[in-house]
């Protein structure tokens, strides 16, 4: 049983925009915008053992102009900020933004006279990561966040029913 | 042992000397401003002391003093092992300092970074310009009455190439 049968009529009616964006969201290229401890978390996102190219987005760019997904993860110093800025502008649309870590997303525990109280004060962000550093598992749940909204099938601001201890329980048993 | 670096700092620049302290071989000689260069020039140049290495030098904020800052100076010999810490103190209304770029060449930046930080002029510095923050900072950011959650502006680069 292949396609032919399915459709039986030999064509699929679609959107462009749809199939672009399915194409889209699959293809992230991602360009690191590594400053502190979270790109180290990163390097074992991207290497075997979790492998982001699971999700379609191993291609990581070091250049902005080749990127389609800033991923910014670490403190962003005042003296930073026009840099990070910069490459940002220099990425083509479409284009989204990853802030991993408590730093890139808030300043973290920097709350000083140095430090950015989080990129969204200079450019958009699609997907906020928590934690210092983030769990791996964490940045492929970003990715897939950011996939949904790519699709149009995600609800951004969503975020999944936290598991409760008795609900782990019941499934052990 | 030979003399404490104290003790022959007090034998040639006595007058200079406002305060000392050796504590267990931790030699403090808190010393006036106007004679900061030829006291150093002396440390470095006389050779059986040989403070040849200048390690750091720090600013301090004492807001309750009538003299605010102090500019510390971590001398260390590389020939003898033995350190000497040099204090000066300058007061809020006139906070300079006289470079010692001349002496050592390295103070270059470490009185770069005290006059960001402290707001501590080095007369004669050949480029006193921030180095840790940048241009559009307003306040220095170590002083005691720096507001913890200032923000400041988001600056424009530095052009590295100029």
């Amino acid at each position: 049983m292949g396609l032919q049968n399915v459709f039986a009529e030999g064509f699929l009616a679609t959107r462009l925009e749809h199939v672009v964006n399915w194409g889209r969201k699959y293809s992230l290229w991602p360009m690191p915008f590594g400053t502190a401890c979270c790109a180290i978390e990163f390097m074992g996102v991207v290497s075997s053992r979790f492998d982001i190219s699971r999700f379609g987005a191993e291609l990581v760019r070091f250049s902005p102009r080749q990127a389609d997904l800033l991923m910014v993860m670490g403190t962003i110093s005042y003296k930073q900020a026009p840099i990070l800025k910069r490459i940002w502008e220099q990425m083509c649309e479409p284009k989204w933004c990853i802030a991993m870590g408590a730093c890139a997303a808030s300043g973290g525990f920097y709350d000083n006279y140095s430090t950015l109280q989080g990129i969204d004060e200079i450019i958009p962000v699609d997907v906020y990561i928590p934690g210092c550093p983030p769990r791996p598992e964490q940045v492929m749940h970003a990715i897939v966040k950011l996939q949904e909204k790519i699709s149009g099938t995600g609800r951004p601001f969503s975020i999944p029913p936290p598991i409760i201890a008795t609900e782990i329980k019941k499934t052990a048993t | 042992m030979a003399k404490s670096v104290v003790e022959q700092l007090r034998q040639r620049f006595g007058n200079a000397l406002l305060e000392t302290a050796d504590w267990r071989g931790d030699e403090v000689a808190v010393i006036r401003r106007e004679e900061l260069v030829s006291i150093c020039r002396w440390l470095k140049e006389t050779p059986e002391l040989a403070l040849n290495f200048l390690m750091d030098i720090c600013g301090v904020d004492y807001p309750e003093r009538s003299q605010r800052f102090e500019v510390v100076y971590h001398c260390y010999s590389l020939a003898t092992g033995r350190r000497i810490r040099l204090k000066v103190r300058v007061s809020e209304s006139d906070p300079v300092v006289p470079t010692v770029t001349g002496v050592w060449i390295g103070a270059d930046w470490f009185e770069r970074e005290c006059y960001d930080l402290f707001g501590i002029k080095f007369a004669g510095h050949p480029n006193l310009k921030r180095l840790l923050t940048y241009e559009e900072f307003e306040g220095h950011a170590l002083r005691r009455d720096y507001p913890r959650n200032k923000r400041q502006k988001i600056p424009t680069p530095d052009p590295l190439i100029s």
